[in-house]
């Protein structure tokens, strides 16, 4: 009986224990799972900091070498794990350092939670050391952000922000705490956040437009889909290729979209866009039903928007109630989770075969591999070209890895030729384009996916944003793969000088270092290539070592990229040469 | 802007710091003028209202609303046109008051113009009337000639011929959230 008493008065004595602001920023995400995170210190984060030192065992801070880099790291963790990637930086230039990579995780709608350290609150507005206005700035390029100026607060806006960055369309959220609110104590309890009264993440699936859509899928005679990342955010693969395999309809995807569905799954016709495939694009103007799910018609994928479609009925599958007939009018909205109204339709529609209409894709295919594929992947002349060296890739990763690119041409090359078996393998930078994406992401996609296989695909200009995560992965022992293909000039951009500005070159041509060693400085084991003959060895060195490592592979400067969609034109006018 | 009219955009939200940043932001990135800008209490404990007028189309109004309306601390937005909505706007003229002494005639304007004296002072006086902007603006070419200290106008302020449900929005969520407790 005392013992009994004893006990009692024990836990309502714990339970009485004031603990830190900052503590409770620990405990706040060991209550949402979190084991890891990424960041760097600075003075008004410090008391956080002081905390992760005591937690090391529970929580892995991974220190970067620029807060840039935790962003996209965590944004390539997020995308691999289907998890919250989470980032923790000091206040003023540590909180704008951030700004790029959550920019891009808004655009590509990746769930981010990060933290920042602000100057006390009685400084507040007072232009303090390190002060920055970082809830102003972030606020057109955040999905919520909240600044923290009460420990109290701690717990319930940490779980909201969960709650947020990934409920409905995901996308990044920041947290500012002020350094008073950090070294306050207060009496800590935690509630995970289940709902908000003004955020309606999941509107309902609505039976009667389910039934609608399948009676216009069902009369279809050329119908296509076109598939994003909304598959993989909504957990849908499988409902996809369900539906897909019973639909019978031939499936393109936007550049998110890769892997969703396995590349040599037989109904899965390639890319649309840009520097999509000659097919998809040519064909998106024939289709008499387009089905685009879980993407949002950028104009990358769309071209011109008065030529795009007009002949076709179009079935848009979304989340998001702001995507629908935002840039283009919809026949009808099918507003939910893909992954519940895929599901329902699957049930209503008959199964059905398109041998005819499929084999109008094959022929198109021919003609774009006779002018461009084949000689991206078997070239006659003595340069190497990006494509043999993705498909070297393939050759030993089999489409089991996952692929992380940058910005460029060789972005380009790695989504049209890369294989994937898997979903959550292809991880880019797609709607913001962001250059010095691929290094940090790749750090982030290993650690999310630790036995994946991982290799970061990067030009020689966007490597050099952010080579200073090399440190990152020396540090921490990351067997990331680092393939850079070096062709001496901003590619991309030099290809549209080519193309647009009557070869003016100007200033894409880049004088570069000595990458090889650059990397053994790092530790890390690096190699370069410039000859066919000792490309497909160097190739199956990279894919099957055990540890970090850098591959050059030097291909030919003037290499463009084809087919091509010129900016603003129609997708019927995509250009082979 | 050409083909456009006014829409009249209400926004019912929580009370948060900064919020209204995230809303101005929506128009500032569609390089969207505000017309009029003006937020209070609504008749909801604890929600705020906002009535933000623009110039606009209603392909655009329509986009803009339906970003707003995707922010996490908004409830819920409309658009409407004027003829849905019954809207005023107030404006205050401060005057000298020697001329309410010396010209008596400006005694008739205020008469006239259904307008109110809110203060008199010895130096000065203020004049406040509220209505529809035509008549505000009639006011104000009428006291010009007796010379405006001051002048200032609110945004509009409006309420709409329809009901706009939001306590029964409120109500469903906590219905909901009563409903997944129980479950578990
Ligand atoms: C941060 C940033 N700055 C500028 C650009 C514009 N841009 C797009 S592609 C490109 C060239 C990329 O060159 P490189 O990294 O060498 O890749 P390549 O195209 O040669 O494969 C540039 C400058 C961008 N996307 N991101």
């Amino acid at each position: 009986m005392n013992k009994l008493k004893n006990n009692n008065r024990k836990l309502s004595k714990s339970k009485e224990t004031l603990i830190s602001g900052a503590e409770a920023v620990i405990l706040s995400l060991l209550s949402e799972d979190v084991d890891l995170l990424y960041g760097y210190p600075g003075g008004a984060i410090m008391p956080v900091y002081d905390e992760l030192f005591k937690y090391r065992e529970k929580l892995n801070h991974i220190l970067v070498r620029h807060e840039q880099g935790a962003t996209h790291a965590a944004q390539g963790y997020a995308r691999s794990s289907g998890r919250v990637g989470v980032v923790i930086a000091t206040s003023g230039p540590g909180a704008t350092n951030l700004v790029t990579g959550i920019t891009d995780a808004q655009i590509d709608s990746t769930p981010l939670v990060c933290i920042t350290g602000q100057v006390a609150s009685h400084l507040l507005g007072s232009d303090a050391f390190q002060e920055t206005d970082i809830i102003g700035i972030s606020t057109p390029v955040t999905k919520w952000n909240y600044q923290i100026t009460k420990a109290s607060e701690i717990p319930s806006i940490i779980a909201k922000a969960f709650y947020i960055a990934k409920s409905g369309r995901p996308g990044p959220v920041l947290i500012d705490i002020t350094k008073d609110a950090q070294f306050e104590k207060f009496k800590f309890s935690y509630k995970k956040c289940d709902g908000i009264r003004s955020y309606e993440p999941r509107p309902k699936v609505n039976d009667e437009i389910i039934k609608k859509a399948s009676e216009i899928i069902d009369k279809a005679k050329k119908p296509l889909i076109v598939f994003g990342q909304g598959v993989i955010l909504g957990k849908a693969e499988k409902e996809f290729k369900n539906f897909v395999e019973k639909s019978g309809i031939p499936a393109v995807w936007t550049i998110l979209g890769l892997s969703a569905l396995p590349t040599s799954h037989p109904l899965n016709l390639g890319m649309v866009g840009m520097h999509g495939n000659y097919a998809p694009n040519v064909l998106t103007n024939q289709c008499d039903v387009l089905l685009a799910i879980g993407m949002r018609f950028d104009d990358r994928v769309t071209g011109d928007l008065k030529t795009y479609a007009k002949q076709a009925k179009i079935l848009h599958f979304e989340i998001d109630p702001s995507e629908i007939n935002k840039n283009v009018k919809v026949d009808i909205g099918i507003l939910g989770d893909c992954k519940e109204s895929l599901s329902k339709l699957t049930s209503l529609i008959n199964k059905k075969e398109y041998s005819k209409w499929i084999k109008e894709f094959k022929r198109l295919d021919n003609i774009e591999f006779d002018k461009v594929i084949k000689q991206d992947l078997n070239p006659t002349k003595k340069g190497l070209t990006m494509g043999e060296t993705i498909s070297n890739v393939n050759k030993y990763t089999k489409g089991d890895a996952i692929i992380v690119t940058d910005v460029g041409q060789h972005q380009m090359a790695a989504c049209r030729y890369s294989q994937f078996i898997k979903s959550k393998s292809n991880i880019t930078s797609g709607g913001l384009g962001t250059m010095g994406f691929a290094l940090p992401a790749a750090i982030g996609a290993k650690m999310g996916a630790p036995k994946r296989e991982v290799i970061a695909i990067i030009g020689d200009g966007g490597y050099q944003m952010t080579i200073q995560e090399l440190g990152t992965i020396f540090q921490n022992k990351l067997p990331v793969k680092i393939l850079v293909l070096n062709n001496d000039f901003l590619g991309m951009v030099r290809q549209w000088q080519q193309l647009f500005f009557n070869k003016r070159y100007a200033e894409t041509e880049m004088v570069n270092p000595d990458f090889v060693t650059i990397a053994r400085g790092y530790h890390i084991k690096a190699n370069r290539v410039e000859e066919r003959k000792d490309l497909d060895g160097a190739i199956k060195e990279m894919v099957l070592s055990k540890e970090p490592y850098f591959l050059e592979v030097c291909v030919e400067k003037e290499d463009n990229v084809f087919p091509m969609i010129p900016s603003g034109e129609s997708v019927s006018n995509i250009r082979l040469e | 802007m050409k083909d456009g009219i006014l829409y009249t955009i209400s926004i019912y939200s929580e009370n948060n710091v900064g919020l209204l940043n995230r809303i101005s932001a929506i128009f500032l990135k569609r390089h969207i003028n505000i017309e009029s800008f003006s937020t209070s209490l609504s008749e909801i404990k604890n929600v705020f209202r906002y009535v933000i007028v623009v110039n606009t189309t209603e392909e655009k109004v329509k986009k803009i609303v339906s970003q707003i309306e995707k922010q996490v601390d908004v409830i819920k937005a409309f658009y409407h046109t004027d003829k849905e909505t019954i809207f005023q706007e107030s404006a205050l003229y401060k005057v000298k008051s020697s001329s309410l002494f010396e010209q008596r005639h400006i005694q008739n304007v205020i008469k006239n113009s259904n307008a109110n004296i809110v203060t008199v002072s010895p130096e000065y006086f203020v004049i406040e009337k509220t209505g529809f902007r035509h008549e505000t603006e009639q006011l104000y070419k009428d006291l010009e000639p007796y010379g405006l200290l001051q002048f200032v106008r609110s945004g509009r302020i409006s309420v709409t011929k329809s009901k706009m449900g939001i306590s029964d929005i409120l109500n469903t969520f906590k219905g909901n959230n009563y409903k997944k407790k129980k479950n578990e």
